[in-house]
């Protein structure tokens, strides 16, 4: 057992383990002050099956390590000669089972080696880079102390292609330095004639302690099993997950042999682990696979995040979002222009959420017309316009398993439209010119008519070319008014079923479109006035008034 | 830093047990005002989450706050006449507290309405987490600042001594909030939820500011910049993932809104020690929303901090 702080949990541990009969052999840091180690080892002085062992200095990720725990297994197989298997573990390990149930697992193993042992190739967990340079590359330096002259030395030997020759006859594996192995396996390696070769490479090598007896052990033993017995996960940046008193459920359904890090302050982990004698798991075989799927999901939450969350410790740089908004969501342009109904239709067809205009002039326009909405979000136009763009990535985010569907024109705010337009989850429909049955409808001075006619559409075409660019994300659909009114309710269909409709039934019902008579008039006279509508596609004119006596003349034809 | 060491000299040592600080303790900073009734709720919530010591600052409190901190074994109490607006709204005062005591400890600096909650705080103690951010390397933690209030108006339930004030104030808005990047100091700059709803309608822009960095590994050399929005040096500030993933972090439960509010507000405006010209309180105090109903029928109600997590205004971040 490999000690170097909070040794009051080293001796609770290893007293468990003396308890059932299991010799241990201490090895404790040289960091360790004189007056605690002397504590330390006269708290033991009772207990037969213990011993201590030369101590070295523990570096995370230098040769220590390894000196360390041959020590210990030096010491351990010359005292205790009884012993058939060698289990590596540290301060910070926890036996979740009885350790009569281990002895008896092992018992029922003589032959085999619990050491998780893997070739450089296949190998996805190496961190920084390094995999096969671990060996073939030189490492003086210390990476938690001089990390800049330790990446500095590395790429210097890369430059200069400096090469370590490994030595023959071994292939270079990594793995878990938490291993089991039989005495047979251990003493050989220990007592190779070439042990004093294949330590001074390892002396050199980058975290020797993953290599060192998981490269050895393939060439001295019969049968290996590629794992460990001691449930240790690491997370994105290859630090050991910590377990805490709530963890207590989990590594109890792990039927896993032991467990590290315990957090020292754990008591309740201590109290149930160490005391737990009647054996609460079942004879079964260690499944840490279940431990796996919540530390899967911590690394993800960390490096992948929620999609669409914008908070005060995910705040995505742009491209970087993973997901601009949390879910796909349905923007209408002109639909609502066209029909009278079309957002309570819209609502009834797809039992979706409808709004009105969110970007409206006068304010949010939400379902039902509140002032507020989910998130307590504000119709109110100041807060809305203060930031548009959270304003949907909020509304998106809150309504997480409800579609959102809202109405867009060229009369509203247009600052959301650059999000829109780079987010896949939107998916926008628009009736090209339909603004203009509004228009048609109002009773307004003709002037202003030709003015607003001319923005809108000057509006409306920069959006329309804006989401035909080629970096455009979102999901696109352009009619032109004309186009549309030719067959409403196939392209109804369409869109609904993209949607998702409540019954799987064709829509039966249409929504009620705006009488039209006479629009081919209005187009035309904003034409004599001199603006040319041309979004809402071609309407054939109704004939010309006759409110005049003479027939028309002959039109001027160009060619 | 150099106003701190100045503005520290205007700070007067009631009760020092410093001494008894011992080398990993959690430190707690904090200036108070008038704060009595909060105290007894307040000191036990920190207690039961591991804090170790108190070091408060008593800015000319005549309610018998300091003589009720002077008694608390666990409290090292200063105390100042000075004006808390010339002293950078009291940060001037703490960060010369934390220059002198805070080295080398997690210190966690917060009004005396404002209760952290971070990841697993029901099961595991701050050391907890202090321990895991040191492994992880992490120097700060961030916690936004969350509003909490009652459903109707702010004077229907009276707030005693001792209680938890979020029995009543159990209300917040869950997802109204905007995010920019100060460029000038690195840090978020958050706004929104129910005062910038209710009191700031029309200008949001000036609606308070709700991000906070409120634990921090100490360093003599650190340094608050206003409020605990922002700290020097920058890579403090850095308490968010900008590649996409996310970082882990907690709220700060603000228990403002409670019966005592509008006494408070009025108090306040008075005294003009408050922010750009004690906007927000000229707001608080406005005839018209002089008994405001924060609430509203979207409002959510407090459960638990898996409920934080969840909604989006926390993040456990990859701890487990």
């Amino acid at each position: 057992m490999l000690v170097h702080r909070d040794l009051h949990r080293a001796k609770q541990v290893a007293r468990h383990w003396t308890a059932a009969g299991c010799p241990v052999v201490l090895h404790v840091d040289s960091n360790v002050s004189d007056a605690s180690f002397d504590t330390f080892r006269n708290a033991f002085a009772d207990d037969p099956l213990v011993r201590f062992c030369a101590r070295h200095r523990c570096e995370w990720g230098t040769w220590g390590i390894v000196a360390a725990s041959q020590s210990a297994s030096e010491l351990l197989l010359g005292e205790f000669p009884d012993v058939h298997h060698v289990y590596m573990a540290s301060g910070s390990c926890l036996p979740l089972r009885p350790v009569q149930e281990l002895i008896d697992y092992l018992a029922a193993r003589p032959r085999t080696d619990f050491i998780e042992s893997v070739t450089i190739a296949d190998v996805p967990w190496t961190v920084g880079g390094l995999d096969i340079e671990r060996f073939t590359l030189r490492f003086p330096f210390s990476w938690k102390r001089n990390r800049r002259l330790f990446d500095r030395y590395v790429r210097l030997q890369r430059r200069l292609r400096v090469r370590r020759r490994i030595p023959d006859g071994l292939v270079p594996h990594l793995g878990s330095q938490w291993w089991c192995l039989t005495r047979q396996t251990l003493s050989a390696i220990l007592q190779d004639p070439l042990r004093p070769r294949y330590d001074r490479f390892f002396r050199r090598v980058w975290i020797p302690d993953e290599s060192y007896y998981q490269t050895l052990a393939r060439r001295y033993s019969s049968d290996i099993q590629s794992r460990s017995l001691t449930l240790s996960k690491f997370d994105h940046q290859g630090k050991p997950h910590v377990f805490y008193d709530d963890h207590l459920q989990l590594l109890r359904r792990s039927d896993c042999f032991v467990a590290r890090k315990i957090w020292p302050r754990a008591d309740r982990l201590y109290r149930t682990f160490l005391s737990d004698k009647a054996g609460k798991m079942k004879q079964a075989e260690p499944m840490p696979g279940r431990i796996d799927r919540v530390f899967a999901k911590a690394a993800e939450r960390r490096t992948w995040g929620r999609a669409g969350l914008y908070m005060h410790s995910r705040m995505p740089r742009p491209g970087r979002e993973h997901g601009v908004t949390a879910a796909p969501y349905s923007v209408f342009q002109g639909f609502a222009d066209l029909f009278t109904d079309f957002e309570p239709w819209l609502a009834k067809v797809t039992g979706a959420q409808v709004h009105g205009h969110l970007y409206a002039p006068a304010g949010a326009e939400f379902a039902g017309r509140q002032r507020h909405f989910k998130g307590s979000l504000s119709a109110d136009r100041a807060q809305r316009d203060y930031a548009p763009q959270s304003f949907l990535t909020n509304l998106i985010w809150n309504t997480r398993g409800e579609r959102q569907c809202f109405q867009f024109g060229p009369a509203d705010n247009q600052a959301v439209a650059g999000l829109m337009r780079r987010d896949q989850n939107a998916q926008i429909s628009i009736i090209s010119g339909a603004w203009a049955v509004p228009l048609f409808r109002s009773n307004r001075n003709f002037a202003d008519l030709r003015r607003e006619a001319a923005r809108l559409q000057k509006i409306e075409s920069l959006f329309i070319a804006d989401l035909r660019a080629v970096e455009s994300k979102a999901k696109v659909r352009i009619w032109t008014l004309a186009e549309f009114i030719e067959s409403p309710m196939e392209h109804l269909q369409q869109i609904t079923e993209e949607i998702g409709t409540r019954d799987k039934n064709r829509v039966k019902e249409a929504p009620t479109m705006s009488d039209l008579t006479g629009f081919a008039q209005f187009l035309q006279n904003l034409k004599n006035q001199g603006m040319q509508p041309y979004l809402m596609g071609d309407f054939a004119a109704d004939a010309a008034p006759l409110n005049r006596a003479e027939p028309p003349r002959k039109p001027f034809l160009v060619r | 830093m150099l106003r701190a060491v100045w503005k520290s000299r205007e700070l007067q040592s009631v009760r020092n047990r410093t001494a008894r600080i011992k080398p990993n303790d959690v430190l707690l900073f904090c200036t108070a005002r008038n704060e009595q009734i909060r105290l007894p709720y307040f000191l036990n919530y920190y207690r039961d989450m591991g804090v170790d010591h108190f070091i408060f600052v008593d800015n000319a409190s005549d309610d018998g706050t300091d003589i009720y901190l002077a008694d608390q074994e666990d409290v090292s109490l200063w105390r100042t006449d000075g004006s808390y607006r010339a002293a950078t709204y009291g940060v001037d005062w703490l960060n010369g507290l934390l220059r002198r005591y805070g080295h080398g400890h997690w210190t966690l600096v917060v009004d005396p309405d404002e209760f952290l909650v971070y990841p697993f705080c029901d099961t595991r103690p701050v050391r907890a987490l202090t321990d895991w951010l040191d492994e992880s390397g992490i120097r700060s933690f961030s916690a936004m600042l969350l509003d909490m209030y009652p459903k109707g108006p702010l004077n229907t339930q009276t707030y005693t001594a001792g209680c938890d004030p979020f029995e009543s104030a159990c209300w917040f808005d869950s997802g109204n909030y905007t995010l920019k990047k100060n460029p000038i100091y690195g840090n978020l700059w958050i706004q929104g939820g129910p005062r910038s709803r209710v009191f700031f309608a029309d200008r949001p822009e000036q609606a308070p500011a709700l991000n906070k960095i409120p634990l921090v590994k100490w360093n003599w050399r650190y340094t608050y910049v206003s409020s605990t929005h922002a700290l020097l040096p920058r890579g403090l500030n850095q308490v968010y993932e900008d590649w996409g993933g996310e970082k882990a972090s907690g709220v700060l439960m603000h228990a403002k809104f409670l019966d005592m509010f509008q006494q408070k507000a009025t108090e306040e405006l008075h005294r003009r020690q408050h922010f750009a010209g004690s906007a927000e309180y000229l707001a608080y105090a406005d005839p018209e929303t002089a008994q405001p109903d924060l609430w509203c029928e979207w409002s959510e109600k407090y459960k638990n901090w898996h409920q934080l997590d969840e909604l989006g205004l926390m993040s456990k971040g990859n701890w487990t």
